[in-house]
């Protein structure tokens, strides 16, 4: 919290976080609800691995499966992926550039609060008739004959939370491109800046789509449209096609924050400037192109013909070729690196090996006649999660380690940290690796039992096991959290002693205004250059002043709330007389709040001159 | 980058700006006047009997790709300087809309 604030109540805390629009906080609730929401996945996740222990299991039954298996998915890509990546954004890059905040902080508390309504609005479906059960590819021949309500709550809260992600990508991308300190050019971005700001541009260009496939998918399945039934002269492919030109992108939108994350820390512990950045810049942009042009891998067993399957084949394996330089740029950081194995470092090494299997699968799976054999069996699962576990997950566990003192100005303890690190890394090999054999073998992906003497007992009991010590894990990890909150010391603005971006040089957590005067940077790993000529703080660009902050404000939780409001009004306007006018209020309060925030005049406030003083005094010297 | 900073002698910038200004309603009326008489052949194209749909089809595309050019570039000041992001990004967008189209119309067919 801001070294201006006083000892608040509990109900003025909440306010204080209903309202803010302050980056920093943001990134908290966001970091808050993404964890919430993985704990849910992982709890589906949990009950998939009990049922598929041993064969012919009646743990859950089959219906309920598939709803499970949906939310676990679906939970996992768009409710905790997605945020959390969000938490880490919000958290440092603004500082990382040396601004004050995102160029639209309105924007940005929308943006959480549309996805925070979306998720939950998507969870209410199972008390309310029924989870969706279609997969979290919601393929239309599937999810149109879904029977209950599941289906709608899946199209209406992922377009609500999509508009949020949306909303959040175009206000990084403008804050990257117009609110960096004088002297930081392009190239002289840290790797996850870049990374933030590509993933932007995929935001921008893949939502769209998911969107009109949404749009589609709600008039098919609430207001009598006919998009994708083929009886009345729809076309099932379509959403197939819509929803993986969005999913590929959304892949890299995961992936390369992630990369960005793995770069900062291998940099860091390595005690190394990152080996070579532009080729790392390059590669970045290079696949957040190709990944536009790649949608229809997903699809080789759909019967596009021979010509489509071999260039999307050879499109796919393209990709390969920048994430290797990135690889091999990493693996050059380290060399000849003094290194320190830090929990966060821990998750770096070993994301290495991890992702590269993940990739050799993912090309494996990309030789499309090959597919034919791999398509819908465990093969894909185990590539799958390789990728986004090995990948993501890790590079997610490995920023909150690294980034927490930053965020919550506590270290979290690191034995702990490397308690959940290896209980984590042992259980996600144990689950998975077997999973690539069981699917050669024949194990269909998405079955909710199979039978004894397949061969597949022993195989389904190991990953089993495996997940549990993930979920072992993840309780060291709750335990870590509520320790280090508890007891755990403050630290000063450098906790790793080795920080080479701005966010080090600010104090932890960072005050309010980020910095009492924008510094001038001049150089990549500008804080790093001013430790090595023995200087204790930044160069300042500007002279000590007042400081322009923005209000806080409740709209853009009304805002949200009205969307949610409208949704659960129109899906039930077909069988309710209550459905249609609710969701007309709905859309009032939406609108309504809108339009106050277009004729209320809100200049903000400042933060004079002397009290930035006095806070930096008490704070940032630390 | 953030800091524009504004240098402004108004004595030397007015007479400057304004023929600046004058310069741009030329370019402005000129494209509107075309924008017009474009839109008219199109309408021509689609009226006339004579065309088939092979023709006045592709024909009334350009005619709108040479629009849209005209609006970017006259209206919204896409040659001016400070716009080369905001021109990447819509170069961008469409060259993946493009290909995205494209390869539907050659390789996929839905
Ligand atoms: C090294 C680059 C990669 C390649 C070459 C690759 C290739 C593929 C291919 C061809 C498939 C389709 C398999 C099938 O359904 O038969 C697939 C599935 C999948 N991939 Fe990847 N992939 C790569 C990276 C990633 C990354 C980075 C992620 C996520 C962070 C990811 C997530 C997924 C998911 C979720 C699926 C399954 C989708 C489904 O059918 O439900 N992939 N991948
Ligand atoms: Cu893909």
């Amino acid at each position: 919290m801001s070294t201006l604030a006083r000892k608040k109540g509990v109900g003025a805390v909440i306010w204080d976080y209903l309202t803010t629009v302050d980056h920093k906080k943001i990134a908290i609730l966001y970091l808050i609800a993404g964890g919430i929401f993985f704990l849910l996945g992982g709890l589906e996740a949990m009950i998939i691995r009990i049922q598929l222990a041993v064969p012919n299991n009646d743990f859950i039954s089959a219906g309920f499966y598939n709803e499970v298996l949906t939310m676990h998915g679906t939970t996992m890509i768009f409710l905790a992926a997605m945020p959390l990546v969000f938490a880490m954004m919000n958290a440092v890059v603004p500082i990382q550039i040396g601004a004050r905040d995102v160029a639209f902080p309105f924007l940005n508390a929308l943006g959480f609060w549309l996805f925070f309504f979306g998720g939950v609005f998507l969870n209410l479906s199972w008390f309310l008739g029924g989870a969706p059960d279609a997969g979290w590819t919601s393929y239309a021949s599937l999810s149109l004959a879904s029977p209950t309500h599941g289906i709608d709550f899946y199209v209406l809260g992922l377009q609500i939370s999509g508009f949020g992600t949306l909303i959040g990508g175009i206000n990084f991308l403008v804050t990257i491109i117009n609110m960096r300190a004088p002297g930081m050019t392009y190239m002289r971005m840290p790797m996850f800046t870049w990374a933030t700001f590509v993933t932007s541009a995929l935001i921008l260009f893949a939502f769209p789509p998911l969107t009109v496939g949404l749009i589609f998918m709600m008039m098919d399945r609430l207001f009598g449209g006919n998009f994708f039934d083929p009886a009345l002269g729809g076309n099932t492919i379509i959403w197939e096609h819509l929803f993986w030109i969005f999913g590929h992108p959304e892949v890299y939108i995961l992936v390369l924050p992630a990369f960005g994350i793995f770069s900062e820390i291998f940099a860091t512990f390595s005690r190394k400037r990152l080996f070579g950045y532009s080729s790392m810049v390059f590669a970045t942009v290079l696949i957040g192109f190709l990944g536009f042009m790649v949608w229809a891998h997903h699809m080789f067993t759909v019967g596009m013909g021979p010509i489509a399957n071999a260039i999307f084949a050879v499109a796919t394996m393209a990709i390969a070729v920048p994430t290797g330089i990135k690889i091999f740029n990493w693996l050059f950081t380290m060399w000849g690196g003094s290194i320190r194995f830090t929990t966060p470092m821990m998750y770096a090494v070993a994301f290495i090996p991890s992702f590269v299997i993940g990739g050799v699968t993912g090309v494996m799976n990309a030789t499309a006649a090959a597919d034919y054999q791999y398509h819908d069996s465990y093969f894909v699962v185990a590539h799958f999660h390789y990728v986004i576990v090995g990948g993501v997950v890790f590079a997610l566990l490995a920023g909150a380690h690294y980034w927490w003192p930053k965020m919550f100005g506590k270290m979290l303890d690191e034995k702990l940290g490397k308690v959940t690190f290896w209980l984590f890394f042992i259980g996600f090999h144990l689950t998975f690796f077997i999973q690539h054999f069981l699917g050669l073998m024949g194990m269909p992906r998405r079955v909710f039992t199979f039978l004894p003497g397949q061969g597949f007992e022993t195989g389904n009991m190991i990953s089993t096991i495996g997940a549990f010590f993930m979920a072992a894990g993840t309780i060291v990890l709750l335990a870590n959290v509520v320790i280090t909150t508890v007891k755990g010391k403050r630290v000063g603005n450098d906790p790793w002693e080795d920080g080479r971006t701005l966010e080090w040089a600010v104090s932890s957590p960072a005050p309010e205004y980020n910095f009492a005067q924008t510094p001038l940077v001049r150089g990549l790993d500008a804080y790093w250059i001013e430790k090595m000529e023995g200087k204790k703080g930044l160069t300042p660009a500007e002279p000590l002043g007042d400081i322009h902050m923005p209000n806080p404000s409740i709209l853009p939780f009304v805002i949200s709330l009205g969307l949610f409001v409208a949704a659960f009004g129109f899906l039930f306007h077909n069988d309710h007389a209550w459905g249609t006018p609710v969701g007309v209020v709905g859309l009032l309060i939406t609108l309504g709040a809108m339009f106050f925030r277009s004729i209320i005049d809100d200049h903000g406030f400042h933060i004079h001159k002397e009290e930035v003083m006095e806070a930096e005094k008490k704070g940032a010297g630390a | 980058m953030a800091n524009h900073t504004h240098v402004q002698n108004p004595k030397v910038d007015v007479q400057y700006r304004r023929k600046k200004n004058a310069e741009e309603m030329k370019h402005q009326i000129v494209s509107f006047t075309l924008m017009i008489f474009l839109t008219l052949i199109a309408f021509f194209a689609v009226g006339y009997e004579g065309f088939s749909a092979w023709f006045s089809v592709p024909f009334i595309l350009l005619l709108a790709v040479v629009q849209v050019i005209f609006q970017l570039y006259y209206f919204m000041h896409m040659s001016h300087k400070g716009h080369e992001l905001p021109a990447l990004f819509l170069y961008g967008g469409v060259v993946v809309a493009f290909v995205t189209i494209w390869a539907f119309l050659t390789v996929v067919w839905i």
